[in-house]
């Protein structure tokens, strides 16, 4: 197949990039694809310990880069699962040590040997996200049901269409269905009315993935939270097919529960 | 009862604030109009609508609003004599 390359981004931090792209590139290997995920985020490098393969690395992104070492020898290969790779960024310097070019000419190498390149974009909408997004061509717009993220998520989008990334998919994540159904929260269809973009996964806030990150082992090493099969469910609709979305309205709990929610217990 | 009612019709849930204040900010966002630009648009309009009318610059209401898929400048300029029929009752209050 013909590789894509995907770079997930947010404008706003701290909404999941970096939790999204481990989760994704795992689920995407799962499915059988070969893939890579590309730490995006010079001098703040985080994909690693997400990953749980902070132990691993020998050279960087920025190595290659200077010609200290080949590509070849930044891929890290996760030894839990056939065909999922990694390349770590440097963290002692800064946004400065890659330019869109070099990060172009990395993506065009890695074209030719992956099914999946994800890039994991830093916060902001500088140097460093346009870097990160440079050798993309499509975009993952992550976002969480918040005034801030939401009007971030709005502004990388208008960028990103200026990029001219194809297509561009939005994530809402860590939704809360309980504050949903109190109308404290905004919806999914909310955010898409704002938002004028294709919505491509949701996911409900999981206190399995703090657990997961603890341990560096992205939840979709196992199928057994919300969570981990939301993102399951992302990489399948990347790939083409039509996944259902959950039902995150907070409505899914039966008559008799919101009837106790709805007289305070 | 406020509150089952409130509850039912979802009038004045936090939810309808923060789709409010988003869509409003996003105008702004989207066309690169921050509100110290249309305060200063104000200003030069007032200006200029004072050479030719008497208008009654504490009662301009200048706003982007969200028409269909457009976005539209509106203001409403009340002309000082307009009020002429209600200057009377002003005087109390």
């Amino acid at each position: 197949m013909d590789c894509r390359i995907i770079v997930i981004t947010s404008g706003k931090g701290g909404v999941g990039k970096t939790t999204t792209t481990a989760n994704l590139a795992v689920a995407l290997a799962s499915e059988g694809h070969k893939v890579v995920a590309v730490d995006g985020d010079v001098g703040l490098r985080n994909l690693d310990v997400i990953m749980g393969l902070e132990n691993r690395i020998v050279y960087t992104l920025v190595d290659v880069i200077e010609g200290t070492c080949r590509l070849n020898q930044a891929l890290i290969r996760d030894k839990r699962i056939n065909n999922l790779y990694m390349i770590p960024t440097a963290q002692s310097r800064t946004k400065d040590s890659v330019t869109s070019d070099q990060m172009l000419d990395i993506c065009q190498h890695l074209r030719k040997e992956f099914d999946y390149v994800l890039i994991d974009s830093p916060a902001g909408i500088e140097a460093g996200f346009r870097n990160a997004a440079a050798g993309a061509d499509e975009a993952l717009v992550v976002t969480t049901p918040e005034v801030s993220a939401v009007r971030d998520a709005d502004r990388i989008i208008g960028l990103l269409e200026s990029m001219e990334k194809a297509p561009i998919s939005l994530i809402i994540n860590r939704i809360k269905p309980d504050m949903v159904k109190r109308g404290d929260m905004l919806a999914v269809q909310d955010v898409l009315d704002i938002l004028a973009v294709d919505l491509i996964g949701t996911i409900p806030d999981d206190e399995s993935v703090v657990t997961s990150s603890n341990k560096g082992e992205p939840l979709t090493f196992s199928n057994g939270s919300e969570a981990s099969q939301a993102f399951l469910n992302i990489a399948k609709r990347i790939c083409g097919n039509e996944v259902p979305f959950m039902d995150l309205s907070g409505n899914q709990k039966g008559f008799f529960s919101s009837l106790r929610r709805f007289f305070g217990k | 009862m406020f509150e089952f009612l409130s509850r039912l019709f979802s009038v004045g849930k936090s939810k309808e604030v923060a789709k409010e204040r988003l869509q409003l900010v996003l105008i702004h966002d989207r066309n690169d109009i921050a509100p110290e630009k249309l305060e200063a648009l104000k200003v030069d309009m007032v200006k200029l609508l004072k050479k030719y009318l008497d208008i009654d610059e504490k009662g301009i209401d200048m706003n982007l609003e969200r028409r269909n898929r457009s976005v539209a400048l509106v203001a409403n300029i009340p002309l000082k004599s307009s009020q002429r029929p209600v200057r009377g009752r002003k005087k109390n209050g």
